[in-house]
């Protein structure tokens, strides 16, 4: 006995979820304790868009049966979650200790320069964002910066044009 | 049973026992600002820390269970410290004004900074980012007060199972409050208020009105009447230091008038129009049900308390159509002040100003719903709760000790017993039974001294059966038939319940809800800060005067007896259709 508005809402957030999604929490419900998954299912949810929109929480909170403001609350709380489209190459900046001491901070200053955006933000082009890191434990090659999965080491600030031009990037044109 | 010693003393106290309760045990009473009794304890505060010997760090008494030959102390230097850094800490974010605050007279923080003897806040830094939220009718949350003991997130997720507020971001960022940072008003949020009675700051009150009724008060064109719920005559009096569970009716109904308004009404005079209506309504169910045999929600839920309806709006509203239709007290109340007395005393409804004092934020909201404007204009035009009437009353400067005892004016005011127990958890259900079993038998209630006691006390769930025998011949069909009740309090109760009711582990024919823990003695707008004991001493104090009454069933209020043979007719009929009764709409929660 479900009311027509419960199904509406049901069937709404089914349209906003990828079927590998909707078919994993379903899963879920019949375990013990189907809410312990809420964090998995952010997890699939962001692997999928790349990030978490409102409407995707809303439509994972009437899935699950979970409060929205207890999905949010947890999506909040971990940095891993981001809530705006991230760009087509991640770009990660190492801010550990050694990192740091090794000039990390400059670095990072000529990368927000040359994209023009901030930490957590993306370009309009969504071509690049920058996100810090707290010690990726590659303390040896510091500072080291992270472009999607490859590595780079000892990484000097006027290294950083060159670097990014490998990924599409056009001086002039990223500029926010 | 582990044997341990606090301060030197002797303790021996059930295994699991905090230390908290166990140091209570021996008259230690150690500070606390996040517990709640029976909710949680989460340690997160660290206002109770002690001293345990052997170990490295400080112990949070309130989670830490005792165990075999531990050595506590509760008051060493180190405790003392910690305990006032604490408070200076909180104290540092805490975007208090305490002069202008809402809580200025029972603050748990101002409280607490004068019992540790915190004389100066010596962290300036940045304070908690303000942001207040005054979107819905009955709450603002003032999130800049806030110093995230997350009391109010227990309560409306644990207790309630509404989960309007959680903790969004983390560390010195945290706000408690909806999804996205939205305004209360964007999400299901039944406006209980129990996050409001268990704050233990000004971060989250009601929304006050004392403003709007002064201006009433002030303005000659205006005749304003105001109507009292049961649970406040229970509870007035701790707003100026009487001892829970003092019965202030008399008291009450003087100060009302010393305030000047131009009559002093009952809301017990609806609740046992209620009773009629309800109990013709459950009657009427049953009569389709095992006479006719044919298609009818049952089991009848009681529809007395908003907070409620909008939970079954919310989360249930395929269960609508087993509300029962009646209005509230309250609503009824307004339409007919504005319908029925306005034509005694030659007014009209817009030159008529209804106020109300309930125990309750969601009465709020209630009286703003748009639906409820029966009598041509807003029925109810404010809703004060307990506390705001309590400022009202010290505004005026009135001596409420030394008030004498008077009584409700009359053609609204008259209350049998059966009203004053809406109050209570259980109360509405008991109050039916002793109309509807007179109405079917033609005797009285066969229990002792009219109570049912079952459904008595403060469980969350209670349950009761009663066989009718002896029916007279207008309802000879229900001979034998047994009749099931339950009784549910607090939302995260009624769930519960309706959840076995939905599987089918459960039948009933009637049901009563209650939004708050205890019923509205423990409403959200009563004076703080609402213990269990303190439940029941109002509980008791509700009991104390229905039993003090010569009437206690509700189809025995003379004034009720007036207003069928004078303007409703019959219950059921058009005008109480019209005037009486209503109809709920699904809400989406998103």
């Amino acid at each position: 006995m479900k009311s027509a508005l419960l199904l509406k809402e049901v069937n709404k957030a089914k349209e906003v979820l990828p079927e590998s999604v909707i078919r994993y929490i379903e899963d879920c419900a019949s375990r013990k304790n189907p809410n312990s998954h809420l964090i998995s299912v952010l997890h699939k949810v962001q692997d999928h868009f790349g990030y978490l929109a409102k409407e995707h929480m809303d439509a994972v909170s009437i899935l699950m049966q979970i409060p929205s403001a207890k999905v949010t609350g947890v999506a909040s709380f971990y940095h891993f979650f981001n809530f705006a489209p991230r760009g087509k190459h991640r770009v990660s900046l190492c801010m550990g200790t050694a990192c740091f001491v090794k000039g990390a901070g400059k670095v990072l200053d000529k990368l927000k320069d040359h994209l023009g955006i901030d930490v957590g933000q993306t370009t309009e082009d969504r071509l690049f964002s920058i996100d810090v890191a707290r010690c990726v434990g590659a303390c040896a090659l510091a500072p080291v910066m992270i472009v999607d999965e490859k590595v780079y080491a000892g990484v000097k600030p006027d290294q950083v044009a060159k670097i990014l031009t490998e990924y599409g990037f056009e001086p002039r044109k990223a500029k926010k | 049973m582990p044997k341990l010693t606090i301060d030197g003393c002797p303790v021996e106290v059930p295994e699991g026992t905090s230390i908290l309760k166990a140091a209570r045990t021996i008259g230690v009473a150690i500070p606390t600002l996040c517990q709640m009794e029976n909710v949680h304890a989460i340690g997160a505060c660290r206002v109770c820390v002690v001293e345990v010997e052997g170990a490295r760090s400080l112990a949070a008494s309130c989670v830490m269970p005792v165990a075999e030959g531990m050595k506590i102390h509760t008051q060493t230097q180190r405790v003392r410290e910690a305990r006032k850094a604490v408070v200076e800490l909180l104290l540092s974010e805490h975007d208090g004004d305490c002069q202008v605050c809402d809580r200025n007279d029972d603050c748990e923080l101002q409280a607490l900074a004068n019992k540790l003897n915190v004389k100066i806040v010596p962290y300036p830094g940045v304070r908690t980012s303000g942001g207040i939220d005054d979107s819905t009718p009955g709450l603002v949350r003032d999130s800049g007060k806030c110093i995230k003991c997350r009391r109010c997130v227990s309560v409306c997720g644990q207790v309630q199972e509404v989960g309007a507020l959680f903790p969004q971001f983390r560390g010195f960022k945290t706000v408690i409050g909806p999804a996205f940072g939205a305004d209360l008003d964007k999400v299901a949020c039944v406006q209980c208020g129990q996050c409001a009675a268990v704050c233990p700051v000004g971060a989250i009150t009601e929304k006050s009105n004392i403003e709007e009724v002064w201006a009433a008060l002030d303005d000659k064109s205006k005749t304003v009447v105001v109507q009292v719920a049961p649970a406040v005559r229970a509870s007035l009096g701790e707003c100026f230091g009487m001892a829970p569970g003092t019965l202030v009716t008399g008291k009450m109904v003087a100060a009302l008038r010393r305030l000047k308004f131009d009559a002093v009404f009952d809301t017990n005079f609806t609740a046992d129009l209620t009773i009629i209506e309800e109990g013709h309504e459950l009657l009427h169910r049953l009569t389709t049900a095992v006479k006719d045999k044919g298609e009818v929600a049952l089991p009848q839920f009681t529809s007395c308390s908003p907070g409620w309806i909008r939970y079954m709006e919310y989360f249930y509203p395929e269960m609508l159509p087993y509300l029962s239709t009646c209005k509230s007290p309250q609503q009824m109340f307004g339409a007919l002040a504005k319908t029925y007395w306005a034509a005694k005393v030659g007014k009209k409804a817009e030159d008529i100003f209804v106020v109300s004092v309930m125990p309750c934020h969601a009465k709020k909201s209630e009286s703003g719903r748009p639906e409820m404007t029966d009598s041509g204009v807003r029925d109810v035009d404010v809703a004060l709760t307990t506390r705001e009437l309590g400022r009202m009353i010290k505004q005026a400067g009135i001596d409420f000790e030394r008030m004498p005892e008077e009584s409700m004016d009359s053609l609204m005011g008259a209350s049998t017993g059966a009203a004053d127990i809406f109050a209570n958890t259980g109360g509405v259900m008991e109050a039916a039974l002793r109309t509807v079993w007179e109405v079917v038998t033609g005797r009285e209630l066969p229990f002792l001294n009219l109570h049912v006691p079952p459904l008595m006390g403060l469980e969350g769930i209670k349950h009761a059966e009663v066989t009718i025998a002896g029916a007279v011949p207008a309802w000879s069909f229900l001979e034998g038939v047994t009749v099931k009740v339950a009784v549910a309090s607090g939302l995260g109760n009624a769930r519960k319940l309706v959840e076995k009711i939905k599987s089918g582990e459960a039948s009933y024919h009637f049901v009563e809800i209650m939004t708050c823990p205890g019923g509205c003695i423990g409403g959200g707008g009563q004076p703080r800060t609402t213990t269990n004991e303190i439940r029941q001493k109002r509980l008791e104090a509700i009991y104390r005067e229905d039993e003090g009454k010569k009437l206690r069933k509700s189809h025995e209020n003379p004034e009720v007896a007036q207003i069928y043979a004078e303007f409703l007719g019959v219950p059921l009929g058009e005008k109480s259709h019209h005037l009486l009764h209503t109809e709920y709409a699904a809400r989406a929660r998103v």
